[in-house]
C-alpha cells in the first residue's frame, strides 16, 4: 500500500509546478498553492521513502538501482528546495525545479524505484556512498536552478523589459551568492562521497562513471576558484550549468551503461 | 445629529493656478480650522485643499466662503471648480483620498501621512475623530490588503527597486551620484530611504555638490575625479547637465577589471545622457536611461490600476461601516433616554421598599432588577440601531419617545 504514496507526491510536485507558471503574472494564490503543493507531495514522498526504509530486513539501502536513486534524489533535491522555496522572495526558483523534480519521480516510478518489497540490499558503506553522493548531486541541481534563474533574470534586466519589476524575482546578487554556496556545500558532500567510496575501490575498479564523477568535482572546485579572481554573475551561472550538464546528462549515460 | 460637510478644489477640476492660491501649510490649516470653529479639519497637499465641517445646521456656504476667500481675487474661479459632499459621500470621497486612490498616481503612500497630519492639526469632534480615525484605518488596510502601493510610481523610485533587483537589500551598498540637481537628490534620498549609503557627490561646480554632500552625509568631488570612485560603487546615479558624455564605456570597463566581477547598476536621468549607452554591453553593467525607467513606471503603474478595483470595494465597505454608525447616531439620545428612565423607575422603586428588605436581600433584588431590565432593553436597542442604518432610525426614535414619554417632563 505504502508504494501508492508516489501518486500523491506525483500530483502534488505537478500541481506545484502548474501552479508556479501562474506565479509569474503576479504574487498571490498561486504561489502559495505552489508552495502547499511542494509540502504536501514531499510529505507523501517522505513517507514512502520512510515505507521502503522499514521493509528492509536489518541494515540496508532499499535506493541502490537507478530508479531507486531517482527517488532519494528528488526527495533530496525538493527538500533542499523547501529551504528557500517557503519564502515569497524565492518561489519563483520552483519553476526551474519542480517541473524537474515531477519528471524525474515519474521516471523513477516507471522504472520501479518507488516500489516497496524486500530486495536485495547494498551494504553500509556503499549505502553511505551513494547517500552522499546523491546529497552532493541534489545541492547542485538547486545551484543549477539558481543560475538558470540568474541568466533570466540578468536577460531581462539587461534588455530593459518594461515588466522586469513586475515579477518577484530573487535579487541577482543573492542568486550568484547562494548559488555559489550550494556548490561549496555539494562539493563538500562528494568529496566525502568520493572518499567513502575510494576506501572500497579496488584496482581495475575504475571507470568511466567515475572519472565523470572527478571531472563534475573538477569543474565545481573550479568554479569557485575563479569566483575569488572575478568570475562572478553570468560567467559563474554559465559554468554552473556546464557542469550541470556533466550531472545530469553525462554521468547517468556512463554511470548505468557501465 | 451632526451632519458631515465637504466643500474643497482638487487636480480634478481645478489647474494648478487655481490650487496654489488656496493651498495651505500646516499651521495655516491649524490656523483655519480654529477660526472656523466646532468640529473643522482642512486637509492640504499639492493636489487638494478640502475642509471638513461637522455642524447641527447646514454648513456649505460658510465652508465655501471660507475657500473662496483664501483664494481672494480668483474666489469666483474657485468657486466653479469646488465639490461640495455631504454625509457619506463625504465619508467615501476622505476614504478614498487616504486610500490613494483619489491621487495622480493611484495607490502612492504619501497621502496617508498628510491626512494624519491634517488631522492632527485639525479641530476634530466625536464626528470628525471618527472620520478621519477610519479614514487612516482604510488607507492602512488597502495598503496591506491589496497590491496597489508595492511597485514603484516615480523614476526615482523605479531606479531605487530596480537596484534591490540587483542587489536585494541596500544596506551598506555605496551610491554615487553625478550632478546635484533635484532629480540627483530626490533619487538619491529614495535609495536612502531603502538602506544605502550615498559616497559621492560629483559636481561640475564643487560648491553645489559640496551643498548636496552635505545634506546626505557624503563626500563631495570634481567630475574629472569620478573613474578612481566607479571602483567602489555598487550604483551610479547621474542627471548632470552637462552637454556631451561624462562617462565612457572605456572608463567603466578599466574600473571593472577591480571590481573582481561585482555588478554596477547605472542610472542616466539626464538629457542629453551622461553615460555611454555602450556601456550595457558590459558584462555586470545595468544601464538604465530616463526612458527605460519610465516604461518601467508605465508597467506597474498599469499594475496598480488593476489593484484598484480591490481596493474601491473596501473603501465602500469601509464607508458603509461609516454610514451604519453616524445613522445610529440619530437614536443614541433616544437609547440613553430610555434607559436612564428605567433605571429612574427601579431606583425608586427600591428605594421604596428598602425598609422591609435586609441588606442581603436588597443586594439580591437590584442584581435581579438590573438584569432584568439588561435584557428587556437588549433586543429593543438593537432594533433601533438596525432601523437607524436602514434610515427609519427617526421614525422609530419619535415612537420609543412617544411610546414611553421621554422628554415629557422636560416639555411640561
Amino acid at each position: 500500500m505504502a508504494e501508492l504514496l508516489v501518486v500523491p507526491a506525483l500530483l502534488a510536485y505537478s500541481e506545484a509546478a502548474f501552479a508556479y507558471a501562474g506565479e509569474l503574472r503576479g504574487p498571490g494564490l498561486a504561489g502559495r498553492l505552489a508552495t502547499w503543493g511542494v509540502r504536501i507531495g514531499w510529505l507523501a514522498q517522505t513517507a514512502l521513502l520512510v515505507g521502503q526504509a522499514a521493509s528492509a530486513e536489518g541494515f540496508g539501502f532499499p535506493w541502490g538501482t537507478w530508479a531507486g536513486s531517482l527517488n532519494l534524489f528528488v526527495w533530496l533535491v525538493v527538500g533542499a528546495y523547501l529551504i528557500w522555496g517557503c519564502t515569497p522572495r524565492y518561489r519563483l526558483l520552483g519553476l526551474a525545479v519542480m517541473p524537474v523534480a515531477a519528471a524525474l519521480l515519474a521516471l523513477a516510478w516507471a522504472g520501479g524505484g518507488t516500489a516497496v518489497e524486500d530486495g536485495e540490499r547494498s551494504g553500509a558503506v556503499l549505502a553511505v556512498h551513494v547517500a552522499l553522493m546523491l546529497a552532493g548531486f541534489a545541492g547542485l541541481t538547486l545551484a543549477a536552478g539558481m543560475a538558470a534563474l540568474y541568466l533570466w533574470q540578468e536577460r531581462r534586466l539587461k534588455r530593459h523589459e518594461r515588466g522586469v519589476l513586475k515579477v518577484r524575482v530573487p535579487p541577482l546578487d543573492a542568486l550568484d551568492r547562494l548559488a555559489a554556496r550550494s556548490v561549496l556545500g555539494s562539493l563538500v558532500l562528494l568529496t566525502l562521497g568520493i572518499g567513502v567510496g575510494a576506501a572500497s575501490f579496488e584496482r581495475g575498479d575504475f571507470d568511466a562513471a567515475m572519472a565523470i564523477t572527478l571531472a563534475v568535482w573538477v569543474t565545481y572546485a573550479a568554479l569557485l576558484v575563479l569566483r575569488h579572481e572575478g568570475w562572478r554573475g553570468r560567467r559563474a551561472a554559465l559554468v554552473n550549468l556546464a557542469g550541470f550538464t556533466l550531472v545530469a546528462v553525462v554521468l547517468p549515460l556512463t554511470h548505468f551503461a557501465s | 445629529m451632526s451632519s458631515l460637510t465637504l466643500v474643497g478644489v482638487s487636480h480634478h477640476r481645478a489647474p494648478i493656478e487655481l490650487r496654489e492660491c488656496v493651498a495651505l501649510d500646516l499651521d495655516a490649516c491649524r490656523a483655519l480650522s480654529e477660526r472656523l470653529g466646532g468640529e473643522a479639519v482642512v486637509l492640504s497637499t499639492c493636489n487638494r485643499t478640502e475642509l471638513y465641517l461637522a455642524r447641527e445646521e447646514d454648513a456649505e456656504e460658510e465652508a465655501v466662503a471660507a475657500v473662496t476667500q483664501l483664494a481672494g481675487d480668483r474666489g469666483g474661479d474657485l468657486a466653479a471648480a469646488l465639490y461640495r459632499l455631504r454625509d457619506e459621500a463625504a465619508a467615501l470621497h476622505l476614504f478614498r483620498v487616504a486610500a490613494g486612490l483619489d491621487s495622480l498616481v493611484p495607490g502612492e503612500g504619501e497621502i496617508l501621512g498628510q491626512v494624519r497630519s491634517a488631522f492632527e492639526a485639525g479641530a476634530p469632534g466625536p464626528l470628525l475623530d471618527r472620520l478621519f480615525r477610519q479614514a487612516l484605518h482604510t488607507g492602512r488596510r488597502v495598503r496591506i490588503e491589496t497590491a496597489i502601493g508595492e511597485s514603484p510610481a516615480s523614476v526615482p523610485s523605479a531606479a531605487a527597486a530596480l537596484a534591490q533587483q540587483v542587489f536585494g537589500e541596500l544596506h551598506g551598498r555605496r551610491v554615487l551620484l553625478l550632478g546635484a540637481g533635484k532629480m540627483s537628490e530626490a533619487t538619491a534620498r529614495n535609495l536612502v530611504s531603502r538602506g544605502a549609503e550615498i559616497a559621492v557627490v560629483a559636481n561640475r561646480t564643487l560648491a553645489h555638490g559640496e551643498d548636496l554632500a552635505g545634506k546626505l552625509g557624503a563626500r563631495a568631488l570634481a567630475l574629472d575625479g569620478v573613474a578612481a570612485e566607479l571602483e567602489h560603487a555598487d550604483v551610479v546615479v547621474s542627471a548632470t547637465s552637462a552637454s556631451g558624455l561624462v562617462v565612457s564605456q572605456e572608463t567603466v570597463a578599466h574600473a571593472l577589471r577591480v571590481r573582481k566581477g561585482r555588478p554596477l547598476l547605472l542610472v542616466d536621468l539626464a538629457v542629453p545622457r551622461d553615460l555611454d549607452p555602450a556601456i550595457n554591453e558590459l558584462e555586470g553593467c545595468f544601464l538604465y536611461d530616463v526612458d527605460d525607467l519610465r516604461a518601467v513606471v508605465e508597467e506597474t503603474l498599469s499594475g496598480r490600476r488593476g489593484e484598484a478595483a480591490g481596493a474601491e470595494r473596501l473603501v465602500t465597505e469601509e464607508a458603509g461601516r461609516f454610514r451604519d454608525w453616524h445613522a445610529a447616531l440619530d437614536i443614541v439620545p433616544t437609547i440613553a433616554s430610555l434607559r436612564a428612565l428605567v433605571e429612574e423607575i427601579r431606583d425608586s422603586e427600591l428605594a421604596r421598599a428598602g425598609g422591609r428588605l435586609s441588606e442581603r436581600e436588597r443586594r439580591h433584588v437590584e442584581s435581579v432588577t438590573s438584569q432584568i431590565l439588561a435584557k428587556l432593553l437588549h433586543l429593543p436597542t438593537i432594533r433601533m440601531k438596525e432601523a437607524a442604518a436602514a434610515a427609519d432610525g427617526v421614525v422609530y426614535a419619535d415612537v420609543v419617545r412617544h411610546l414611553f414619554g421621554l422628554g415629557e417632563e422636560e416639555r411640561r
